[in-house]
């Protein structure tokens, strides 16, 4: 996001007298910029310049090679002599000794040296110190230290020792031992901004004064009026001296061409030896940009100035005419940062005539320039193209060729129609200035740029969306401070949006215009009356009560990522064609090996276990309500409505297609559910457990569950012999048991760790609408018959259960089974269950007679259709 | 010795003396018992006097019989005067000899809990109910025109950068793990637009739910996160009312004198759009080394602003008669500063002690 020198800024805004960069930060978020940081003012010395007088390259045991150097800091040097212990074994001259891990520097450059005392930005205090065996008194700094920009390949070097200029131009006077602070401008305040996307000329010097401007009040000038265009323009070069532009764009998208406008204009004769000033290259690196050379300075800077990427090419390297063309399929280009990229049909290239008309792409408009028509140290002649590219043509390279420019951010966001001439001039006159040469008198503007369309709007609709009483005057003058022609007649209003404002598309946007400028700090706050409301949904609320029963039923509630692996399969023994192998599949995982959104809510539900055992704990139960996605259930996702309003009937296809991605519920549960204490030894968590918190889910909604015993088909992770399905009703719901072994094993969790996991959708929709009918509560006196009976073992108690309940009719209140027993008194392949009868009718007490004709009725079904016999 | 006369008026005084002495000096009920049996007993000088009545001149019988009938009155009153203070003493060292130690481990099964971001999710949303907002809910794998073209997400705007998506295999599937509830808004409107247009019945509505951006976790960021978002369509709304909604709702959470402010920003959703801060509840502004604000006063919370008319128009809402407005905050965001909460990652990994420290309504 743009750094913004506040020097810079100044030239084009006066800042309010005193102010900080955070208070005109402060001033910018105000209207909507908000501060991403502050650079500058944060150092304090000595910094200073310093002479390397010699260099030891030392290879190191780590692999490193460090520089021991001595550098000359002038009034900062150390008297002649031995050096500080450990180099005190070597006599010095007057210097300071440094160790240094970057190589791109020689003995006899001029560099910057921060010393002991020195606070570098972080703070980062600095002092002396021992290190890779030497004494190093502070050190060698780069451009990322220093706040400078993100270079941190190597140090700064002021000038070469060859003379030759560093940052600084050789017309600035360097000695050892001056204060680098001030010679760098490291005094200097520089903010960066967040520049949302609908505000693209915020990107420059030029918007962000405007902005400045509308906060504080403060006069802007714009720096784009100070240009003076002293040439004259054709769009057509014809037999004129102008480079001949031809825009050629036969495949326009979205049915825009995408260059409406090229501005191109020659410069000759200037000295490639020309370096830029050095408060160009300060402000640069300030902005966060490499200074390179004057012709490239100079387009960066007028970019980073105005807002108007520009681009120089090597006019001896160009053959006329220039034409803006859509690539051809296959086309290849070596853009400039030197990578071979295969152009799409899509991409839109500037061409020249190298090889035929339009024949050879020299670069992806908007985007990048290509390296054949690249200036270079031996440039003396350039082309400047100021051009307008089409939004969407631009992001859309740009992303194809994951190239986010300079050029391309701004273009994305939209950039002033107007400027391409300003800005191809302004970067002329500077060249000029500092490299000599001579400016065309006759340059190509090719401008097929429309005005924006006006809008039509009334002076209260601003106050009537902000809720406030706007005056029309106001109204109509901040349209006009931010740009807008604007021609009232009456109430009506038809306002022009600027050149610079391309999301001004509707009378909506000028609202905000109205409401920022006047700021939201003084809006009433007045809370709205909501219609009678209808509470939760039943959904709602069995979801929350499920969740708080497990709460208050001893487990703890987790979040976990849905990302699964195909390990993970493996690990919960997925079948090929199960369920759980129903997985939808991230195009773009965070990690590889997690490719898979989870088709079970258990599968992730592990590792949250596994969390908590690794920190010591060894009594868990968890649970979790999430969803759970299907793959085999997704249908054709219907495309975007045609006609720009969806209906309920689109949204009702929609969900027809859309992926099965049901909330479940699950838990596990390892160690003990009641631990050891005082009263005795501790009850570690079963099977029946995980049986028993999903009965008390359903419970929320007073189903009846029924218990059976083995696999419904989607639990190969659980234990064959100790894993239950739930139904309710005639639908399986899910599962609860004992997880298998292997998967214990292999997961690393302890044996016997039990889980659950059931569809809470189903839950939900088998009680909506179900309105339990009361039984009157009977005041008859109570009969208890207690059975054993001695069955098969494969018999379960949910089978003696069923049977001894309908034998006893509409009498039975309650019967379970109270108690297993297997043992040589029963006999092999035998077991005997107790069962618990209690009985009463619900207009009198039962007599003698009554419950004995129950106990025969019990019996005798028992006996025959589960070959029970009474014990 | 010889028998105690039952007309020996001295000698019955001196052995109901006797036994009142005896049983004073009992120390415990056994004692009192004994003490009892030996002075009431069948060979006691007492009984034998009783049964020496028989034996009396007839006239004297009355005279027996009254001083007999008073010393058995007397001593059975000594008796259970001590009687009643030996059992008082008995029955209070019982309770001393039972107590316990009422500090040991009274927990019988695991403590379970809420994670806090659902048990904070159900306060933000209760607050709305209580004003008569309905709560809606909607697929987290979402159509990817729902989750941006629908939503004014113009497919070549850079807005559409903004949203670090993660996409279904393969891409051209059109779906996206939601960027954010804001689909859900749409969905809700929808639903609701006939009681809208035909009743009158302004549309209330906050969407909260698991979200997904492709950000790695760390102590500020995670992928998958969760959302509260607002959306209020109705005649006359305004901005006004956004901030007066924003500021009941900060109220809720933060008491009675908590505040927000909005400042300039941009969605593709709403226009105008504005950033939303709270006032620092800790400190208020006044502590410029506050942890909670860093000191500057304000906690960024959330953005809102005015639904865009292109998102009304989508869901058959005509902007020209209705307005509408929408906000959205991150309920981990919110957890996070309400509680100090300060890593990301204490609420996606799962350790039962940090679910644990927060009780079942937060």
């Amino acid at each position: 996001m743009p750094k913004i020198p506040l020097d810079w800024l100044e030239e084009s805004v006066p800042l309010v007298p005193g102010s900080t960069g955070a208070d005109v930060a402060a001033a910018l978020v105000k209207v909507g910029l908000e501060e991403e940081g502050i650079d500058g003012g944060e150092i304090s010395g000595p910094l200073v310049v310093g002479r390397v007088m010699s260099l030891v390259k030392e290879a190191q045991s780590n692999g490193k090679t460090i520089n021991y150097c001595r550098v000359d800091v002038g009034e900062h040097n150390d008297p002649a002599g031995p050096g500080h212990k450990p180099d005190n074994k070597v006599e010095y001259p007057p210097s300071r000794g440094i160790v240094c891990g970057a190589h791109n520097f020689v003995e006899g450059d001029l560099v910057v040296v921060v010393l002991p005392g020195g606070v570098l930005p972080g703070p980062f205090p600095i002092g002396g110190r021992k290190t890779y065996g030497h004494w190093s008194d502070g050190m060698i700094c780069s451009a990322k230290e220093l706040g400078l920009g993100e270079d941190h390949d190597g140090i700064i070097v002021l000038r070469h020792a060859d003379g030759t200029p560093g940052l600084l131009p050789a017309d600035v006077a360097l000695e050892p031992g001056m204060d680098a602070i001030g010679l760098l401008d490291l005094d200097k305040e520089t903010i960066e901004i967040n520049v949302t996307p609908d505000r693209g000329y915020s990107f420059s010097i030029r918007g962000v004064a405007r902005e400045y401007s509308h906060s504080t009040g403060q006069p802007f000038t714009d720096p784009a009026g100070r240009v003076e265009i002293a040439g004259t323009a054709v769009a057509d070069a014809g037999e004129s001296s102008a480079f001949p532009i031809l825009i050629e764009d036969a495949a326009p998208i979205r049915g825009k061409v995408g260059c409406d406008r090229f501005a191109a204009l020659r410069v000759t004769g200037f000295d490639p030896a020309a370096e830029s000033p050095g408060w160009m290259k300060r402000r640069l690196t300030a902005a966060g940009m490499r200074p390179i050379s004057l012709a490239v300075d100079v387009t960066n800077y007028v970019m980073l100035e105005l807002g108007q990427p520009l681009h120089a090419y090597d006019l001896d390297h160009l053959v006329a005419p220039i034409v803006v063309r859509r690539a051809n399929p296959g086309e290849k280009l070596v853009t400039l940062d030197d990578a071979g990229r295969v152009l799409d049909a899509e991409d839109l290239v500037i061409a020249d005539s190298e090889g035929g008309h339009a024949a050879r792409a020299i670069g992806v408009a908007g985007v990048m320039g290509g390296a054949s028509t690249e200036v270079s140290e031996t440039t003396a002649n350039i082309l400047l193209e100021g051009a307008h590219f089409d939004p969407i043509t631009v992001a859309r390279s740009a992303r194809r060729h994951k190239l986010p420019s300079e050029a391309s951010r701004r273009f994305e966001r939209g950039v002033d129609t107007v400027l391409g001439p300003i800005a191809v001039h302004r970067a002329a006159q500077l060249l000029v200035e500092f490299g000599g040469g001579e400016i065309e008198s006759v340059y190509t503007d090719v401008n097929a740029t429309t005005a924006p369309a006006p809008l039509t709007t009334t002076v209260d609709f601003p106050g009537r969306i902000i809720g406030i009483d706007i005056p029309a005057d106001e109204v109509v003058a901040s349209l006009e401070l931010v740009g807008c022609v604007v021609e009232r007649d009456g109430d009506d209003l038809t306002v022009t949006p600027p050149t610079w404002r391309p999301d001004m598309d509707a009378p909506i946007t000028l609202v905000e215009e109205v409401g920022r400028l006047r700021g939201y700090d003084n809006l009433p706050s007045v809370v709205p009356v909501a219609p009678p409301g209808r509470g939760y949904t039943h959904a709602q609320k069995v979801r929350r009560q499920v969740a708080r029963t497990l709460a208050e039923s001893g487990l703890t509630e987790v979040i976990t990522y849905p990302w699964m692996s195909e390990q993970r399969l493996l690990d919960m023994r997925a079948k090929p064609e199960g369920i759980l192998r129903d997985t939808i599949k991230l195009a773009n995982p965070l990690s590889a090996e997690q490719p898979y959104l989870r088709t079970s809510v258990l599968a992730t539900l592990l590792d949250a276990l596994k969390v908590n055992l690794s920190r010591g704990a060894k009594d868990v139960g968890l649970f979790e309500v999430g969803r759970a996605y299907r793959a085999s259930t997704i249908g054709d996702i219907p495309d975007y409505f045609e006609g720009g309003t969806i209906t309920p009937e689109d949204v009702a296809r929609l969900d027809e297609a859309l992926p099965q991605q049901a909330r479940r519920v699950a838990g596990i549960m390892t160690g003990d559910r009641v631990p050891t204490s005082w009263r005795g030894k501790g009850e570690p968590y079963d099977w029946s457990d995980a049986i028993q918190y999903v009965k008390r889910a359903v419970d929320v909604v007073d189903l009846p569950v029924t218990v059976r015993a083995g696999d419904a088909g989607a639990a190969e992770a659980f234990h064959p012999g100790r894993v239950a399905q739930i139904w309710v009703g005639d639908e399986p719901i899910g599962v609860a048991g004992e997880l298998h072994p292997k998967v214990l094993e292999t997961l690393g969790l302890p044996a016997r760790t039990v889980a659950f996991e059931v569809d809470l959708d189903a839950i939900v929709a088998a009680s909506q609408g179900v309105f339990e009918s009361a039984v009157p509560v009977s005041q008859q006196v109570l009969a208890k018959e207690d059975f054993a009976f001695v069955v098969d073992a494969p018999v379960t108690a949910a089978d003696l259960t069923m049977v001894v309940t309908d034998a006893g009719g509409d009498l039975v209140e309650d019967a379970h089974v109270f108690d297993v027993y297997e043992g040589e008194q029963i006999g092999e392949g035998k077991k005997s269950l107790a069962i618990a009868v209690t009985l009463r009718a619900a207009d009198h007490t039962l007599s003698g007679d009554e419950v004995l004709a129950v106990r025969e009725a019990i019996v005798a079904a028992a006996g025959e259709r589960l070959g029970a016999e009474l014990r | 010795m010889t028998d105690l006369s039952p007309l020996d008026a001295e000698g019955i005084d001196a052995a109901v003396a006797a036994a009142t002495d005896a049983y004073q000096a009992a120390q415990t009920l056994d004692e009192l018992k004994e003490a009892r049996l030996a002075h009431t007993g069948d060979k006691a000088p007492l009984t034998l006097a009783n049964r020496g009545i028989g034996a009396v001149a007839k006239e004297d019988k009355p005279t027996a019989g009254k001083l007999m009938g008073q010393a058995r009155a007397a001593i059975t009153r000594a008796h259970d005067a001590r009687l009643a203070i030996l059992e008082a003493e008995r029955d209070a060292r019982v309770l001393i000899d039972e107590a316990v130690d009422v500090t040991l481990p009274t927990s019988r099964e695991q403590r379970g809990s809420r994670h806090p971001l659902e048990a904070l999710q159900e306060t933000m949303c209760d607050t709305f109910v209580s004003m008569g907002w309905e709560v809606a809910d909607g697929p987290e794998l979402e159509a990817e025109w729902f989750n941006f073209d629908a939503l004014n997400f113009d497919p070549d705007h850079p807005a559409r950068e903004m949203q670090d998506t993660f996409f279904i295999d393969p891409p051209e599937s059109g779906l996206v793990l939601r960027t954010h509830t804001s689909p859900v808004q749409v969905r809700a409107a929808l639903a609701r637009r006939d009681a809208l247009t035909n009743e009158g019945r302004g549309i209330y509505v906050v969407c909260p739910g698991k979200t997904f951006r492709t950000d790695e976790l760390d102590a500020t960021h995670t992928p998958v996160f969760h959302q509260i978002e607002g959306l209020a369509v109705d005649k006359g709304l305004t901005m006004a009312h956004l901030k007066g909604t924003l500021d009941a709702f900060a109220r809720s959470l933060f008491g009675p004198d908590a505040r927000t402010r909005l400042r300039p920003s941009f969605f593709p959703f709403t226009e105008p759009s504005a950033e939303m801060d709270l006032r620092c509840f800790v400190c208020d502004g006044g502590d410029p080394d506050c942890r909670t604000c860093s000191g500057t006063g304000w906690i960024e919370w959330g953005g809102c602003g005015m639904t865009h008319p292109n998102v009304l128009r989508a869901a058959g809402i005509d902007p020209d008669e209705y307005t509408a407005f929408a906000f959205g905050m991150g309920i981990e965001r919110t957890l996070m500063f309400r509680h100090g909460v300060k890593d990301m990652r204490d609420m996606v990994e799962g350790d039962v002690r940090f679910s644990q420290q927060f009780g079942m309504v937060i």
